[in-house]
């Protein structure tokens, strides 16, 4: 009975929390944005327009345009999209690898050793450096703006299931599990997975965030997402040339980025504050 | 200390093992001939041969990896084809403007951070207090590199009270250097001196509800003496650490500042060795920053024991 009245509170605590749902709120106009790309924007972004290059905002580009005669409102719509794909599955990807390590190096102690060793040594490259060097080597796209990012970053999310396993791998129904005569890999799935679930959530919304930001970083350093394709890290880029006569086009690509990173942002610290308490930041 | 000091030294070890390794993988991710995506389409077979062997890329691959170790180890990073010089000479030559853009911005961060989070925690739940953390989230969302356009647009192209772009050594010229620093140190350092903002908040808040902060209040000490000497001394330690991250956050943030303000740093070199497909360049300079950051930390680590004497690494 209990557990359903815990079940029950969940989403109402959630839903209290003011971070997590303005958090959540900001996080889906983007998604819809992304998701109804065609019909929000106004103009097809990769159509060139040299006509009218360099518009300032008005009724017809509701952002201006940028040095292609590209409408700026349909560039950043369509943007999203790349933003969102690479956030997305980077956060997956993250999770997963960082399940499948810290399952193993929280339960294998031999492996343990080695196996932080290495994570140790990833976490050791400032990250976004480390992203180029994997640009530099596997050429730019999406999939490789994916591999590169979900390499840097999971090894924090390994070391965060390492540290939750070890934690819970003592604790009596697990002894219990054991002593029952339950294999490893189903005490591990059954009875400790479970309860890493929250603190990946929490991670997860961050990893979401970073990775955008870091997609951005490489498009605007041109180690990214091809120059042709509409992303919020090459649109700035764009603008970045023509900042002297043209400021929207930088300005409003990066007011999205910001906007993203702000949804993700108050989402992981409203989930990380009601989920678990003890993490909270007074 | 002196034991403790050498078994973290060991400690380093493995980990810089792992960095070398991961950048002698780099060279291995490339798809297909690795020697021919170098060389470029304009590359005899011969050619590709010769460079092959030079960069004993026929070899088995322990090999291989064992006399990488080696040549690391010897301080040879290989050379540059496009430079046309050792990329350890390539490296120092670009290494002071990214040191001093690095430490500028981490100057800018520490003084606003650390004074903004005290100030918030003095009175918590206060206007201040309010309105400092609002700055702060979104401090650690604004984008550094998007900031860094914005200002140059606003103090550079409208205002014109500071250059836009280039740089200045603050060796040969300390003025110009200060006008040219301002714009990348105050972008680069402003999203970090919001996460040291709300570190110090929180920590300052934790030593404040001490009872040796009662007592303190209790001898009749001032607002001033019990906030920076009793409860500021105690929140020192986890902020000194998160101070260490930010370090590599910054290096990694100089990188694309060196690129918005056309710096001539490590940052330019390793994005024009990208885009030249000059990989032994790109192989050093991540080899160095990681080395770096993980020696800042070993310091950061050791500054401990200054700043709290309870820590003494027995």
């Amino acid at each position: 009975m209990s557990d359903a009245v815990a079940r029950a509170t969940w989403p109402r605590r959630l839903g209290r929390s003011r971070n997590v749902v303005t958090g959540a709120l900001i996080v889906t106009l983007v998604v819809l944005g992304a998701l109804f790309a065609g019909a929000v924007s106004t103009h097809n972004p990769r159509r060139l327009d040299p006509a009218n290059r360099l518009k300032p905002p008005s009724a017809q580009n509701y952002l201006g345009t940028d040095e292609f005669g590209r409408d700026v409102w349909s560039l950043v719509v369509h943007g999203s999209q790349v933003s969102l794909i690479v956030g997305a599955t980077t956060m997956a990807l993250t999770s997963l690898g960082g399940i499948v390590v810290g399952l193993v190096a929280g339960y294998y102690r031999r492996l343990d050793i080695v196996l932080m060793r290495v994570m140790d040594g990833l976490m050791a490259f400032p990250a976004i450096l480390l992203a180029i060097a994997l640009m530099a080597a596997r050429g730019s796209g999406v999939g490789n703006v994916i591999f590169a990012l979900s390499v840097v970053y999971t090894p924090r999310t390994a070391m965060l299931i390492r540290s939750t396993v070890l934690s819970i791998r003592e604790l009596d129904y697990v002894l219990a599990a054991r002593a029952l005569g339950r294999r490893d890999l189903a005490i591990a799935f059954r009875h400790i997975l479970p309860n890493c679930i929250g603190p990946l959530l929490v991670q997860g919304s961050f990893i979401f965030a970073y990775a955008i930001l870091a997609e951005a970083i490489l498009g605007f350093l041109g180690v990214g997402v091809p120059p042709y394709v509409p992303s919020w890290g090459n649109v700035i880029a764009s603008g970045k040339n023509v900042i002297r006569e043209a400021f929207w086009v930088s300005l409003f690509p990066g007011l999205a980025l910001t906007l993203s990173g702000l949804g993700l942002n108050l989402l992981g610290d409203g989930l990380r504050d009601t989920l678990d308490p003890r993490l909270r930041v007074p | 200390m002196t034991a403790y000091l050498i078994r973290r030294i060991l400690a380093l070890v493995p980990v810089l093992a792992v960095v070398v390794s991961v950048a002698f993988l780099l060279i291995h991710l490339i798809p297909g001939d690795p020697v021919s995506v170098m060389l470029g389409p304009d590359a005899t077979p011969a050619q590709i041969e010769a460079a092959r062997q030079a960069l004993g890329l026929d070899r088995p691959l322990p090999e291989q990896l064992l006399k990488f170790y080696a040549r690391v180890l010897r301080g040879d990073l290989g050379r540059s084809y496009f430079l046309d010089r050792p990329v350890t000479q390539a490296l120092l030559e670009r290494a002071e403007p990214t040191l001093v853009l690095t430490l500028s911005a981490l100057l800018v961060a520490i003084v606003i951070g650390v004074p903004s989070g005290i100030v918030a925690a003095a009175q918590p739940g206060s206007l201040w207090d309010r309105t400092l953390m609002l700055a702060a989230l979104l401090g650690v969302c604004v984008p550094g590199f998007w900031l860094s356009l914005n200002f140059i647009y606003l103090f550079a192209v409208r205002l014109g009270w500071l250059p836009a772009a280039g740089y200045a050594s603050i060796f040969v010229d300390p003025v110009a250097a200060l006008r040219y620093m301002v714009l990348p140190a105050v972008s680069l350092g402003f999203s970090q001196s919001a996460l040291i903002a709300r570190i110090s908040r929180s920590c300052m808040l934790e030593a404040l509800q001490q009872d040796y902060i009662r007592t303190a209040r209790a001898k009749g000490l001032s607002h001033a003496t019990v906030t920076w000497v009793h409860a500021f001394r105690n929140a020192l330690v986890p902020v000194v650490t998160v101070i260490g991250i930010t370090m590599a956050i910054l290096i990694g943030g100089a990188v694309v500042t060196e690129i918005v303000f056309n710096i001539p740093g490590l940052g330019r070199l390793i994005i024009s060795a990208v885009l030249r497909r000059d990989y032994p360049v790109v192989q050093g300079v991540i080899l160095v920053t990681a080395t770096a950051y993980v020696l800042i930390n070993l310091g950061v680590d050791m500054l401990y024991v200054f700043i709290d004497p309870r820590i003494r690494y027995e």
